[in-house]
């Protein structure tokens, strides 16, 4: 293996109560790629999405970030008569980090059902996903002064908004956009925060085909300019064969197959979780 | 572009605004004797005003539902009292039990101050020790959401309160007695009355403005719409609350300094649920997140409940006739009703979480005549849309 891969994923278990949402998965993601999660509903896409992001942490297993632990953990308390997943005993470190710190390691992500901040406008939300990069303490930046970095921010934040073609909505309230640049928002806030790794879920949810066309080069588009990895979830299969370097399938929290586009397509183990046809 | 030129007025006319604010306080000052009510009123509205807009930056900005607002100021209230009493007489105050020796020792240091100076350091004191004790009792707390967190706040000023008045504390607080004999803003000439509230008002509301709009600021507002988004925005949850409720309780307390001035005499009742309720009224009132709002209404508030109203106190005959319900009391039930038809037709508050801005106000008369012009055209289409019908029929 030539580099580290960005996110690695090793028997990551999550499991509420007595139901295993997420059985030991295993996933590795490398620098530069683009990487689809897909599944078929309630298959635990999103709580895999909200253990790497640090909204839930895992019952067992372990999160790599650049080769680094970004979470581990393994089942104790209650949990370690209660669990139901595999591989326990594996592992015994326990590293937990919120969300916050997740973010400004460098992992970003857009939510499933859009979260931008409604009544602040565009400008500010972009705004704001600069903050978590700021140096200036509490005094010095209300009597302003770290003016300079204020001012970075306002331009990065005006750039970003060029960029994505939202400079001239910047002053409208962001509830107040059509649903397709609200997503296009959604992405923008999370690059202001400068990561290396995207998490997008459902990008393309309640998007028409042409919208989800224009989403598909304007994912690939920021991949390139900001040299990012992503890591994404989504129904679309236009856009996820389209886009997706590799693609893991993921069924009852288990995974069932990965490999590249034509190759899921073909997989029988992928058409039966589907179609509900027998393999 | 009458926009741009709106623009370009505004600070004209708020430092037009001011400038007569300030003409108007000191004329004032001068006449206080004739107009008592005016000027207890300003005073109060003054400091109220302080207190809301404190209140508005966890509960307008942050999303935190706090209501420990008169535990912070009775911290503030009692520091700025004990400090500002002057020491020669403060042993006719603590007449029951005494003074106890640290106070004394602390009095005597600052006693060198002379009295401005002295009523600065003593309001400071007050917001830092209320500051340290928000910090405190934040860690577990705001770890809450909503309606626990608030209960769990209102529990803190409920036990803030009944350790002023306990008989443990007799010697620092005066326990049940209350402080009397607390040094009010006006000098031995009278002069400063309305100066001195409105200059720590004016200072404390700039710097919470400042705050506001910085950069920790927007990451406030960003908790208060989405905690969820903002945290996975890299935005420390905890340590943001804990810095809005550090701040507000800081002012919190330089208000209950300045309440403390006001009435010259305190006692633990003063700071009684009641007191949030009636701040957290102003900041309702005034618009949840609205700086200006909360000003406004602190004022407008503060004006109709102790002067506007006292017109509904009083018997009233005509001739041989007494009107009813005019008695003492009514005056409230007036307020009540008023305050619920302010609620019903502002349902956001009269700012709602808009700022009050001269280039609204200037674009009114536009915005009106273009909104009479889109209801016509509304109209006539209405009307045309009849005459087709008829067509057909």
């Amino acid at each position: 293996m030539p580099d580290t891969p960005v996110l690695e994923l090793e028997h990551v278990t999550v499991q509420f109560g007595g139901v295993v949402a997420v059985d030991s998965l295993d996933l590795t993601i490398q620098p530069g790629e683009i990487v689809a999660l897909i599944g078929p509903n309630g298959a635990g896409k999103t709580t895999a999405f909200n253990a790497i992001t640090g909204v839930y942490k895992p019952t067992n297993g372990c999160i790599r970030f650049k080769g680094d632990i970004l979470e581990e953990d393994f089942p104790q308390g209650k949990m370690r008569k209660l669990y139901r997943g595999r591989d326990a005993g594996q592992y015994q470190k326990r590293v937990v980090r919120t969300p916050d710190e997740i973010c400004r390691l460098g992992i970003a992500r857009t939510f499933q059902n859009i979260r931008l901040f409604k009544q602040l406008t565009v400008f500010e939300n972009v705004l704001i996903a600069y903050h978590c990069h700021i140096q200036a303490n509490i005094f010095a930046s209300t009597f302003r002064l770290n003016h300079r970095e204020e001012r970075r921010m306002r331009d990065g934040a005006m750039a970003l908004l060029d960029l994505v073609g939202l400079a001239d909505s910047a002053q409208e309230k962001a509830d107040n956009l059509p649903y397709g640049k609200q997503r296009h928002l959604e992405i923008a806030r999370a690059l202001a925060t400068q990561p290396e790794l995207l998490l997008l879920d459902e990008p393309a949810a309640g998007m028409n085909p042409q919208e989800t066309d224009e989403l598909t080069s304007f994912i690939y588009d920021m991949k390139e300019r900001f040299k990012l990895t992503i890591f994404m979830i989504e129904h679309h299969m236009n856009l996820v064969m389209d886009i997706s370097d590799r693609i893991y399938v993921v069924d009852f929290g288990k995974r069932i197959a990965d490999g590249r586009p034509e190759e899921i397509q073909s997989n029988p183990a992928v058409i039966s979780a589907y179609l509900g046809v027998q393999a | 572009m009458p926009v741009n030129k709106h623009r370009k007025l505004s600070p004209v006319l708020s430092l037009a605004v001011i400038l007569l604010l300030l003409i108007f306080l000191i004329v004032l000052e001068q006449h206080q004797a004739s107009n008592r009510m005016v000027v207890a009123v300003l005073q109060k509205g003054a400091i109220l005003a302080v207190a809301a807009v404190a209140m508005n930056l966890p509960n307008g900005f942050t999303g935190i539902f706090s209501l420990g607002m008169a535990g912070f100021m009775s911290i503030g209230a009692y520091i700025t009292a004990i400090l500002t009493i002057p020491t020669d007489t403060i042993e006719s105050v603590y007449y029951i039990s005494g003074v106890a020796g640290w106070v004394m020792s602390i009095k005597r240091a600052l006693d060198g101050l002379p009295q401005p100076l002295l009523v600065l350091v003593a309001l400071l004191i007050g917001g830092l020790v209320a500051s340290l004790f928000a910090f405190l009792i934040g860690i577990p707390v705001l770890r809450f959401k909503s309606d626990y967190l608030a209960i769990a706040t209102l529990g803190f000023s409920e036990i803030i309160r009944a350790l002023v008045a306990s008989p443990q504390l007799d010697r620092v607080t005066n326990g049940s007695y209350g402080l009397k004999n607390i040094p009010g803003f006006a000098t031995a000439s009278g002069s400063g009355a309305l100066l001195i509230p409105f200059a720590i008002a004016a200072v404390c509301i700039f710097i919470m403005v400042l705050v506001i709009n910085s950069s920790y600021g927007r990451a406030f507002k960003a908790i208060r719409e989405d905690d969820i988004a903002a945290e996975a925005m890299g935005i420390n949850l905890l340590k943001h609350k804990e810095l809005s409720f550090v701040i507000s309780s800081f002012f919190t307390a330089i208000s209950g300094g300045m309440l403390a001035m006001y009435m010259r005499s305190i006692d633990s009742k003063t700071f009684q649920v009641s007191l949030t309720y009636d701040i957290l009224l102003i900041v309702v009132i005034g618009g949840m997140g609205s700086v200006t709002g909360s000003i406004i209404s602190a004022f407008l508030i503060t004006a109709s409940k102790e002067w506007w109203l006292r017109f509904f106190d009083q018997t009233l005959y005509i001739g041989n006739w007494q009107v009813p319900l005019l008695r003492t009391g009514f005056r409230m039930v007036v307020f009540s009703v008023l305050l619920m038809v302010v609620v019903l037709f502002y349902r956001r508050g009269l700012m709602g979480d808009r700022e009050f801005s001269w280039e609204d106000i200037l674009g009114l008369p536009r915005r009106w005549r273009r909104r009479r012009a889109v209801t016509a055209a509304a109209r006539a289409d209405a009307a045309e849309a009849k005459d087709g019908g008829k067509h057909d029929a």
